[in-house]
């Protein structure tokens, strides 16, 4: 199963097009949508994890949604966990979205899926002891 | 006639600790060995049970002595890090809570407030070998005439340092769920709306009072692992209980006993003070802390072999009820569900969220073992017992 988190800018023009929904219907793609937003400007915000059984499936839906003229970005920054720092309390699975940062049983250890973080924020302040940082990365161009 | 078939005494067991032949296991270890075994033969076999905690325990704070200075100060106010110390002790004493914030923090004026430094953050920089700014008021008096001082200091430039905890090793504690339509910033942590997740605190069957239901072993005096070195439980903690319900097997259901501990916070180690900051509450202080258990008899063997699914607390509503003083359960889970990943109640999946770490938890009780082993940790007879 290949999965990655997608950042899709809608200008006005296809904002109101039902185009999201054919990443399943024509090329067979499963997404979660972790956040969505319109501005009053009409133009849409979308962040969606999409996931294939193959990069090339993928690829192929991406491809899709850039020629009906959605800008498609990966996110510009990473959470990352200071193995340091972290005590392995859990305290920020109540708030990870996508079950990126979640529990290894039985040992209790909490772990840290980089590729399944939508990098929403909320455990970096929820973290009692600060372990969770956000970092710059050269944006990888998608597809 | 003795009502015990096994009978070992402290000094029994501390000769063999310093002959280096006591038999030591965890308190996760002793569980299988119980059940292979029987509590009789096992109780033979092993001399002391080790347990460990790691976990947010505000009531926690250290009595510093900062020096004297020249001229003399009797100090009325005191501030490390900007984080204000009580002062109403003589002469430069002062006492630093783990939950006192910052001077300048926003608090919660912008809800939910970040808590970014507080009483347990100068702790943790203090043990860490940081330095600290320390700054002092006074009114001035003739025997004491100076009124104001400020230096930098380490851990190692100040005269005494004893952490001292009023209120730790909570014995059970609630699972915290939210019933309201709105997240909460709790001290059980974020909470979200309609019991999005259920938050629990405790190390379960390798904590130290539910390997000691009763507190048989643990009394003033009993020394214990605290904050990475050898520290004593000096009385019961604030807010401890005896009279509670308890399982058949003596284990409270509810939160009950707790323990006021005390050690020299020179001989502490950063890995086990960890400050905190905890979203929309405060800041607070995690403490490493275990307790080795003596297997006087087999009535000792037999309550450090309980395990998760023998262990229950009551699920509480964080989003209405506790606030306003309200005592409900929502229901009675198991740490077993509870470490499970998810519970039900009334009908719903819960997720769980655990706020004490296991991982830490088990490396104290792993460490404790090690040093009663090579005879570098001995049990402390208590001189009071608190049942």
């Amino acid at each position: 199963m290949y999965s990655k988190i997608v950042i899709l800018h809608f200008p006005p023009e296809v904002a109101q097009n039902a185009l999201v929904c054919q990443l399943t219907k024509k090329f067979d793609l499963m997404f979660n949508i972790l956040s969505a937003k319109i501005s009053s400007r009409k133009e849409g915000y979308m962040v969606l994890e999409i996931s294939s059984a193959n990069r090339s499936g993928f690829n192929k839906g991406v491809k899709f949604l850039k020629d009906q003229g959605i800008k498609v970005s990966s996110p510009e920054h990473e959470i990352f966990k200071d193995e340091e720092i972290c005590t392995h309390c859990g305290a920020c699975t109540a708030v990870c979205p996508t079950e990126a940062l979640h529990i290894q049983r039985p040992e209790m250890q909490v772990l840290f899926d980089k590729e399944k973080c939508s990098v929403c924020e909320l455990c970096i302040l929820t973290c009692p002891s600060r372990a969770m940082g956000l970092f710059s990365k050269n944006t990888e161009e998608v597809v | 006639m003795n009502e015990f078939k096994v009978n070992k005494t402290y000094e029994q067991i501390n000769k063999k600790i310093a002959r280096g032949e006591a038999v030591v296991v965890t308190a996760e270890e002793i569980i299988d060995i119980a059940q292979k075994h029987g509590v009789v033969e096992a109780a033979k076999k092993v001399d002391v049970v080790t347990t460990g905690t790691f976990a947010p325990m505000c009531s926690s704070g250290a009595f510093i002595n900062i020096g004297q200075f020249k001229p003399l100060v009797r100090t009325t106010k005191t501030w490390f890090n900007n984080v204000s110390a009580y002062s109403g002790v003589a002469a430069v004493d002062c006492y630093l809570g783990a939950t006192q914030t910052s001077d300048d923090d926003p608090l919660n004026k912008y809800h939910p407030g970040e808590f970014n430094y507080g009483g347990g953050h100068v702790i943790q920089d203090l043990v860490a070998g940081r330095k600290v700014e320390v700054r002092a008021q006074s009114y001035g008096t003739d025997c004491y005439p100076n009124k104001k001082i400020e230096k930098i200091v380490t851990l190692n430039d100040l005269p005494n340092a004893m952490l001292c905890n009023p209120r730790n090793a909570y014995q059970n504690y609630n699972c915290a769920v939210n019933r309201s339509d709105k997240i909460k910033y709790t001290y059980m942590g974020t909470l979200k709306s309609n019991m999005g997740n259920a938050n629990y605190s405790t190390s379960g069957e390798l904590s130290p009072l539910f390997n000691d239901p009763y507190l048989k072993t643990i009394g003033l005096g009993t020394r214990i692992f605290l904050g990475g070195a050898q520290g004593y439980v000096t009385w019961t903690g604030t807010q401890h209980k005896k009279d509670v319900e308890r399982s058949m097997n003596g284990v409270p259901t509810t939160p009950s006993g707790t323990l006021c501990v005390m050690g020299d916070l020179k001989q502490m180690s950063p890995e086990w003070l960890v400050g905190q900051s905890i979203r929309g509450y405060g800041c607070s202080l995690s403490i490493g802390l275990g307790i080795p258990i003596p297997i006087l008899n087999e009535e000792m063997l037999k309550y450090t072999a309980v395990s998760d699914d023998q262990i229950f607390t009551q699920v509480v509503d964080y989003g209405y009820d506790y606030p306003q003083g309200v005592s409900k359960s929502y229901g009675q889970v198991s740490y077993a569900e509870l470490k499970s990943g998810s519970i039900m109640i009334k009908g719903k999946k819960i997720p769980t969220v655990p706020l004490s770490s296991m991982v830490k938890a088990r490396k104290i009780a792993t460490i404790l073992k090690t040093q009663i082993q090579r005879s570098k940790f001995f049990i402390g007879q208590p001189q009071h017992l608190f049942c």
